[in-house]
């Protein structure tokens, strides 16, 4: 079976939410520490990560709510931010206290595989990534490949990425990690044709607007994409 | 990498065209043709070099303060230095389409200039505060055919602006060249906005010896990015006899009161609360008013080779009146901040960077 990754804003809300995407399925969740200046998102994520850092979710606060998620549920946990956090707060420090708060592992949106290597987290390829990078991520990664499907920042396409057939290609090429897609993957249809391709899919600013009208309506919205995964 | 600062904080699917960049411009570099074109460019479309002035009316008290006269560049600053050079980069890495952010218009125009020279497409991102106080400069880039998106969220200023544009980047990488308009971002961006500066020092120091005899004492520039300041301390950074001092905005100092931190893919000093958010910058000068600097000058701040002091608006302001009341020469804003810290510094002579012209803003300066 696919793995199907969900994306939630760290906020006050944030555990029950989770209980909902793991009631309706998912077999990940990603939870999002925001930053002031997200370059690799897009309009959908921004908000969020404005309204939650209103809502003075700093680093602190994300990390007591990754600790309240996991009291909650037994999916798999993994931050994702990004570097400014981690330099502010210390990298190695910052993994370790995730650890401690229940990640299992962490992403950072703008941290490529050659900037602080030692840190251990997912590492994310895209479509403008060479094969000499791809081998690079795919060696340091933690588990499994983040594959970027668009050359572009988060949020909905009106359909899934034609890059992403190639960028499989060439990972599946040079390692046996598990692969999983995301970027512009916001519906069933576009997540059963990119589970066709990856191991699995990662569902992030759809599902923030999903969120929006509450817990119920994210259950649902993650049970049709896990039914379109199976 | 200056020291621990710089680097490459950018998704990844920037990092190969970084890469790209960083060997066009090494091989730029090694190629006579791109510097004869540069040079070329400089002396008969920039208006290279421009005139060091000996401001007496302005100094007063038997001191000397030799300006540096980047306001008489072709479209009024020394943004067009870089601009210049770096759409040659972009015309030889095959790029038809350029982005670029400005905040307070200076780099745009400079940027939609060469892009109209070139027969390159144009897109500038600006904050839409910025595009209410330089509203001329919004004019003239679209006179000069760029298009230029508002960027309507956060402060509304360069730093959202800078951000906008390096998304429009990060999903256009393939077509499009990202023209950065100060000497920050990631690596290879902080060295090549310095090279493409750097003829301001060289020239200063060549004409400062013609002109007294004598390298001066200080020299003095604002910094809001530090572009005009890395290019103008890099002809002096050797002679270790003269003080570098950079002038930031009270309200935008990100030397003198930043942290380290990671912004718009480099690590610097950046103005940034301990979680590393990062705080909003505030001046009179649009072109002053960004959070973060450029890594060198963090690391010539660290070093001791470079100071780094602040100029309220208030102070801004009465130099940029006192400079066009004495000499006849309206400042824009950003280097009023200079002018105004290099009226008190204890030198006999001080060589300012005059980085730009004031006509974009009569309308702050006349509100006040």
């Amino acid at each position: 079976m696919k793995t199907l990754v969900i994306y939630l804003m760290a906020g006050h809300e944030t555990p029950e939410l989770a209980s909902a995407v793991e009631a309706g399925g998912a077999d990940v969740l990603e939870i999002g520490f925001p930053f002031s200046d997200p370059l690799a998102d897009g309009p959908v994520v921004r908000r969020a990560a404005e309204r939650a850092l209103a809502a003075g979710m700093r680093t602190a606060a994300c990390l007591e709510c990754l600790r309240d998620v996991g009291k909650r549920i037994d999916l798999p946990l993994v931050p994702m931010t990004y570097a400014a956090l981690l330099e502010a707060y210390g990298w190695e420090r910052f993994a370790s206290d995730a650890r401690a708060a229940g990640a299992t592992s962490l992403i950072v949106a703008d941290l490529p595989a050659d900037e602080q290597p030692e840190l251990r987290r997912v590492q994310l390829v895209a479509p403008t990534t060479t094969d000499e990078r791809i081998a690079l991520a795919a060696e340091h990664t933690d588990g499994w490949l983040y594959l970027v499907t668009v050359t572009g920042t988060t949020g909905a396409r009106s359909e899934l990425s034609p890059a992403l057939a190639p960028l499989v290609e060439r990972t599946r090429r040079v390692t046996d990690v598990p692969l999983y897609a995301g970027f512009g993957v916001s519906n069933p249809a576009q997540a059963a044709a990119a589970a066709e391709l990856a191991d699995g899919v990662v569902v992030g600013s759809a599902a923030l607007l999903a969120a929006e009208d509450g817990p119920q309506a994210l259950e649902a919205f993650v049970s049709q994409l896990r039914a379109a995964l199976a | 990498m200056y020291g621990a600062y710089g680097g490459r904080y950018v998704p990844e699917t920037l990092v190969p065209a970084l890469d790209e960049l960083e060997q066009g411009y090494k091989l730029a570099l090694r190629d006579p043709a791109f510097a004869a074109e540069l040079e070329e460019l400089g002396s008969r479309y920039v208006g290279r070099p421009t005139p060091l002035y000996d401001a007496e009316r302005f100094a007063s008290g038997g001191r000397r303060i030799l300006l540096k006269r980047e306001d008489l560049c072709h479209t009024g600053a020394h943004k067009i230095n870089n601009a210049v050079g770096q759409a040659l980069l972009a015309t030889r890495l095959g790029k038809q389409r350029i982005v670029a952010e400005t905040g307070a218009g200076q780099h745009g125009v400079a940027t939609a200039t060469v892009c109209a020279r070139s027969g390159l497409e144009c897109v500038v991102y600006m904050g839409s505060e910025d595009m209410r106080r330089q509203h001329p400069n919004v004019e003239r880039m679209r006179l000069l055919g760029a298009e230029v998106q508002p960027v309507e969220f956060g402060t509304r200023t360069l730093k959202e602006a800078t951000s906008e544009a390096i998304r429009d980047w990060i999903s256009n990488v393939e077509t499009t060249y990202y023209l950065i308009g100060s000497c920050v971002g990631p690596h290879p961006y902080p060295a090549i906005v310095r090279r493409l500066q750097s003829v301001i020092g060289r020239e200063a120091r060549k004409q400062a010896l013609e002109m007294v005899g004598r390298l001066p004492e200080a020299v003095v520039a604002c910094v809001g990015g530090g572009s005009n300041a890395i290019g103008l301390f890099a002809g002096f950074v050797e002679d270790h006899q003269v003080r570098l001092v950079g002038v930031e905005a009270a309200g935008a100092a990100s030397l003198a009161g930043g942290r380290t931190a990671v912004l718009h893919g480099a690590r610097s000093s950046v103005l940034a609360d301990e979680d590393g958010q990062i705080l909003d910058a505030h001046s009179i000068s649009a072109g002053l008013d960004y959070p973060g600097v450029g890594p060198e000058h963090a690391f010539l701040r660290d070093s001791g080779r470079a100071e780094y002091v602040t100029a309220t608006d208030e102070e801004a302001l009465a130099a940029f009146h006192r400079l066009a009341e004495t000499e006849g020469i309206l400042p824009a804003l950003e280097p009023a901040h200079a002018l105004a810290r290099a009226l008190d510094l204890d030198a006999e002579v001080v060589l300012v960077g005059l980085s730009g012209r004031g006509d974009k803003d009569l309308g702050e300066v006349l509100a006040r």
